[in-house]
């Protein structure tokens, strides 16, 4: 896989703005950044009120994702590039997402909202009107998505990837510093999973770094290129900017999102779990 | 379920911060307060912990662990760093100054 097919610039984003057949996303948990100014065109996509189930936990159905594409004025030919804030990780699930549900040209943003910010770019609050398509999904392809049992047994088997914070990885934070210390039940990390925080990938204006600098980084950190690899964090969407990184850029063959993550397997009655801060 | 997005920030310590331990403070500029600076929060060992978009008014908050921290914040106009150590639960502030 090619960077150029899976990524553009804000160079590239701004010299496509008016180009037929590309598609700007962005997308957000907190979508009040785009009401107050987005990229010119740039049609939303809120993550927890339309890719996430309101009664299961899981997210939209087949038929629920292809109502909404289709009411986003999204078409199967588009290419279409999702940015977001955050240093794009929800843009990153929704990336995975619509790979999961076989959408021919999806790309992220490199840098998403924040280097389009930093580099001074125009943000507009004009909402896009688009007119509805016709959208068709594919069923999920679930070889990019693993579920629970499968990662229990993939301790000591594949290779785990615990792409949180070193200090939610140690059990000492429940979840990222920017939110209160709550959610699953117990700390820690899957036994067997390696630690290497998605933020590793990124340089500081949120765009990834270098091929070289990220085979190195997951080398060092020791991923075994041999076998399947499952990333996970704590609700999935940091994971899947690893998992991006792991397939996309560096185009292994077998990676999966856990997308439950820990909010899941911290809470799972029974599971093996390795906690070092609880370790006297 | 709650995501991971960093939530609006605010100067008012929240209701739940009687048992957590927050990092808050203000961008500035001079003495003027930056809203939308990127304001990082780096572990002792410089590793990225979290990161949150300034309010209007300059604020934001983290909920860390006790130790040693790095703020640094990043703005078109400039970026600026600060240090603060937050030995246990409570309101640690500090400001950070771009240049």
């Amino acid at each position: 896989m090619s960077r150029e097919k899976v990524l553009v610039s804000t160079e590239w984003a701004e010299r496509n703005l008016n180009t037929e057949g590309v598609v700007f996303a962005e997308v957000d948990e907190d979508t009040t950044a785009y009401d107050g100014g987005h990229i010119p065109g740039a049609v939303r996509l809120d993550w927890r009120e339309e890719l996430q189930d309101h009664v299961r936990r899981d997210f939209v159905d087949r038929s629920g994702f292809e109502k909404l594409l289709s009411e986003k004025g999204i078409a199967n030919s588009d290419t279409v590039v999702l940015y977001g804030g955050n240093n794009n990780w929800f843009a990153a699930y929704a990336y995975w997402y619509f790979t999961l549900y076989g959408h021919q040209d999806v790309r992220l943003l490199d840098g998403g909202r924040k280097k389009w910010e930093l580099d001074g770019r125009e943000l507009t609050k004009e909402v896009p009107v688009r007119e509805a398509t016709t959208y068709t999904a594919s069923e999920q392809d679930l070889s990019l998505r693993a579920f629970r049992d499968e990662v229990v047994d993939a301790i000591n088997v594949k290779n785990l990837v615990d792409v949180r914070s070193p200090d939610e990885f140690a059990g000492r934070l429940l979840a990222p510093a920017h939110l209160p210390q709550e959610a699953a039940q117990r700390a820690g990390h899957i036994p067997s999973a390696i630690n290497v925080p998605w933020s590793k990938a990124a340089n500081e204006d949120g765009t990834f770094k270098s091929d070289e600098e990220l085979r190195a980084l997951y080398e060092e950190a020791g991923l075994d290129g041999s076998r399947p690899t499952i990333a996970y964090c704590r609700i999935g969407e940091r994971s899947s900017h690893s998992w991006f990184v792991l397939r996309e850029l560096l185009g292994h063959q077998d990676v999966k999102n856990y997308d439950g993550s820990w909010t899941e397997y911290g809470s799972l009655v029974g599971v093996p779990v390795s906690n070092p801060s609880e370790v006297s | 379920m709650e995501g991971c997005g960093a939530p609006p920030q605010s100067a008012e310590p929240t209701r739940d911060s009687g048992d957590q331990v927050v990092v808050t403070g203000r961008v500035l500029a001079g003495s003027e307060p930056v809203g939308g600076a990127y304001v990082r929060l780096l572990d002792s060992g410089g590793e990225f912990t979290a990161e949150v978009v300034s309010a209007g008014s300059g604020d934001f908050r983290f909920y860390a662990a006790p130790g040693s921290w790095r703020v640094r914040a990043l703005h078109r106009s400039g970026t600026g760093e600060a240090l603060v150590t937050a030995d246990g639960v409570g309101v640690h502030r500090t400001d950070v100054v771009l240049t």
